[in-house]
Formats: structure tokens, sequence, C-alpha cells
């Protein structure tokens, strides 16, 4: 899922300024799991617009804010409350974002910042273990990414600054290569240490992706 | 090969090395004069990288500046701060200039240093920046298409003798052999029974050791690098000794120069690092002999 979280009430009320009047948007899928959009946080953000003296004209919590159709549809059937709107307050991913964006001329405001692809650990913890690199080395790697967990993406074993089988930038963290190193040992193919990697084809990040699937 | 440091280290020479890093400006006066002090004691010196991702002039102007006065510099570059093209040109340029030791890092991450929010690049890491520099070498570039000239660098690359666990490090540092590094310049070393454990384990690999020797202040200088410098840990029993020293800078030269005699029977070379102590490199060569 994507990871976001929401930004300050400050923040949002600085790109609300010059208008009044706001329709809120969140969103049923990851914006919710991780407390950014969901029910709870559309309701609490038009208490707190309520209450520094803006007027909310709706609110509306679209099932996958990224889903471009779905996205046009809904705010279509809410056609009254967004036109009478200055601005939309989306609580989503910039994805989800840029869904509304695309679906109305209106000033579009982003409540939220994008963090990351998130496993979820458990409720309301959630870990990065997929960058999206388009060029997966988790066969050679005993299934942990090094090109995510490891800061510097090392591909051939562990920097120089590990310390006690911890990473330098953070100490609470296991250096991304020992975890590594432990699971191959444990599955008995060690020798997979000696191979050295390729250097990385970043062309795979070029963006924007697209992705068409052949019917 | 044009480097002079590679042929004393073929030559089986006990060689020395120090290390320098460039200006945080234009004015090249301090350095240059800590290179003087440092020079006619040490086969070669090390221009540090941005090092600890703290902002420095370039190393290659540096070390080319060392060039112009007749020095033999050992340029760091990192992968931090340049992608693969930056890198290959600056190593083009390095050769240019008359500059032919490398030592090939992956680099301190961006977050340890003085500009925490720039991005930092990581588009190769140590091991993939030897194989480069051995390409360039061959006379073709990492694409392996072919160069109006080939380089002729003598390749390092770093070592950590006293890291835990060191099974994990262990393949890397063969492949950093494989990939064309002739000698590890280590992290500081304080125990001298870890060296040799070390050396005895990279003996296989062909590449010779330049032991680390860390010349230390006081007990809080120890206590700062312990809490601040990656991969650097100084024990708790050299801690304590500068603490209960009447004189730490003395009681810290005393431990490095004990040091480098140890290393004399173990290693192949020390690496000075003396911490702005430029002075005290030629107490602890004149000590060795």
């Amino acid at each position: 899922m994507i990871v976001s979280t929401q930004k300050t009430l400050e923040d949002i009320l600085s790109s609300l300024e010059g208008g009044r009047k706001v329709f809120i948007i969140g969103c049923a899928k990851c914006a919710t799991v991780c407390k950014t959009g969901g029910e709870e946080e559309v309701f609490r953000m038009q208490e707190e617009l309520t209450a520094a003296g803006k007027e909310v004209t709706g609110t509306i919590i679209i099932d996958e804010t990224c889903h471009m159709l779905r996205t046009g549809r809904d705010l279509r059937s809410r056609k009254e409350q967004v036109d009478d709107a200055d601005f939309l307050l989306v609580l989503s991913c910039g994805a989800g974002i840029q869904s509304v964006a695309e679906a109305s001329d209106k000033k579009v405001v982003a409540g939220s910042d994008s963090k990351f692809l998130g496993n979820i650990r458990r409720f309301g913890h959630f870990e990065q273990r997929c960058s999206l690199c388009g060029d997966c080395r988790l066969n050679d790697t005993g299934g942990v990414c090094p090109v995510t967990v490891c800061p510097k993406g090392m591909l051939n074993g562990p920097c120089g600054g590990m310390e006690d089988g911890n990473c330098e930038v953070d100490s609470n963290n296991c250096c991304a290569w020992v975890t590594i190193y432990e699971r191959l040992e444990r599955q008995g193919r060690l020798e997979a240490m000696d191979q050295s990697a390729a250097s990385r084809d970043f062309s795979h990040k070029r963006h924007p992706h697209q992705l068409k699937l052949e019917k | 090969m044009p480097s002079t440091l590679s042929r004393k280290m073929g030559d089986n020479c006990f060689v020395i090395t120090a290390e320098l890093a460039p200006p945080r400006g234009s004015d090249m006066t301090a350095f240059l004069r800590m290179a003087d002090i440092v020079a006619p004691h040490v086969d070669a010196i090390n221009v540090t990288d941005n090092q600890g991702a703290n902002m420095r002039m370039t190393p290659l102007t540096a070390a080319a500046l060392l060039v112009r006065e007749g020095l033999e510099p050992i340029m760091q570059i990192t992968c931090r701060d340049r992608n693969r093209l930056a890198l290959q040109s600056d190593l083009l340029g390095a050769s240019a200039m008359g500059i032919h030791n490398i030592l090939a890092l992956t680099g301190d991450h961006i977050s340890c240093g003085d500009h925490s929010q720039g991005r930092a690049v990581f588009d190769l890491d140590s091991v993939l920046l030897i194989r480069t520099i051995q390409g360039l070498n061959e006379g073709r570039d990492i694409n392996g298409k072919p160069l109006d000239g080939r380089t002729a660098f003598f390749v390092g690359a770093a070592a950590a003798p006293e890291v835990e666990p060191f099974a994990v490090t262990r393949p890397k540092l063969a492949k950093k052999a494989v990939a064309g590094a002739r000698f590890y310049q280590t992290q500081a070393v304080f125990e001298p029974r870890r060296l040799s454990m070390f050396c005895t384990a990279v003996k296989p690999l062909g590449a010779k050791v330049i032991a680390g020797i860390l010349v230390l202040r006081s007990a809080k200088m120890a206590e700062f690098i312990n809490r601040n410098i990656p991969g650097l840990k100084i024990p708790p029993a050299v801690v304590e000794r500068l603490a209960q020293a009447a004189d730490p800078a003395a009681e810290g030269l005393r431990i490095a120069i004990e040091l480098a005699k140890e290393c004399r029977d173990i290693s192949h070379g020390i690496h000075l690092m003396a911490m702005g102590r430029d002075e005290v490199v030629a107490d602890i060569v004149s000590a060795l002999k």
C-alpha cells in the first residue's frame, strides 16, 4: 500500500487562504489504512476547518482515489457541493490527488504527503521493503532487498559504516547485508554472497511510467 | 605503472601514507603547508573526498595541486556524489593531471554530513567503481566502449579489520580484489591481534594491507568519534588510557607509535590519520626507524 501522512493543519490552512468553501475528499483504501484520509480523518478535518472559520460544502470517501474514472464519476455525483466549493481538499496519496485534479478544474489542495510503498507490520506500523526499482534482485539476495533496506542501496555487501551488524544511518536498524547473510546461511547458499552484482539499470526508473496490458 | 606507490609496494617496501582534507573554501595555503610538513615522511598522501559527507573542495583539484608540487597523492573518490558519468569523467581528468593512485569508496551516507538534505547518488558501489576503474585501465568505459587513451591507476579499497560480524564483510573484500583493488587501506586499528587475523584472512586475495592508525588527542575526541564517525570504534581501554593521562595529546601519540611499531611486522604499510596534528607524522615515522 501507499503510505502517506497528513500535512499539518497550519500547512493546510495556509493552502486554503483566499477562499472559504472547501469540499473534502478521502480515500477508502491506503489513506484509510494509514489514517490519512479515511472516514475518521475526513470527519476530523471537517470539524477543524469549520472551527477555523471555513465552510465545508461536503465530503466524500472515494473507493480508490487513484482510480481516475471512478473519482470523476463520484465527484460528478456531488456536483453541487463540488461546484459550490473554492477548494477541493484531498486526503489521499499523490496519485489520488491528481485523479481529483484531472476530474475538476477547481483548485485542488494536497492535504497529505505520500511517503513510500509500505508493508504493514501491524496496525499503524508500516515498513518500506520495496522501492519499485523495476529491476528485482530478490532472487539473489535471499528475499531481502538491499536496494531498499540499505540506505545506500549497496549491491555487493555491507558498507564500511556497519557496526555490530547495524546500519550507519540508523543504528536501530540491522544492516540489510547482515540480514541477507543470515538468511542465505540458513538456506545453505552462502556462495550467493560471492556473486558480484552488475550495476543497476536506472532506465527502469525513468518516469512517468505507463503500462498498458495487451488484450 | 607510473605510480611510485605501486612500485614500492611491488618491491615489498613498508609504505607510509598520510591523509589530508582539501580546504573548505578556495584558499589552498593551509592545505599546501600541511602537505609540505607531511610529504618528506610519507610515500603518498591521501586526499579525502567530502569526508563524512561534509562539503569541501573536490579531491581532483587538491590532488592535482599535490602532483604539481612534485608529491604523490592517493585520490579518494566516492560514489555518494557522482553518477557513473561523473565518476568516469573525473577519473579520466585525474589521470590527465598525473594522479595515478585511487582509493575507491562507496562513501559515508549524506545524512552523516553538513548537507543532509541533499540527494545521495550511489549509482555504483565501491565494488562496481573498482571494476569500472579496472576497465578504464584496460582502455574501455563502463559500457565496454574503447577510450582514446587508457588510464594507469593503482587502485585501493577500504577495509575494516575490527568490524563485526567480519564474516559478512569478507565476501565483499574478495569482490574488491577480483574487481581490481591492489591494496586495502584500513579503518583505524587498535588491536594488532585483530589486524593480524585480518591480514591472514585477506592474504589469499592478493591485495596488500595498509593499516590505518589514528592519532587521538583526548578521551573527549575519542568519544566524539565513537558517537559520530561511521565504522570507527575506539575501544574503551584506549579511551580510558587517554582519560587517565596527564598529557592526553602526548599519550595519543604514544598509542599511535606503539601501534605503528606493531604493524611493521603485520601489514605492508601504515596509513596515518593525524586529525589535523600533521607535525606528529614526522614523530611517528622517526620512531619507526
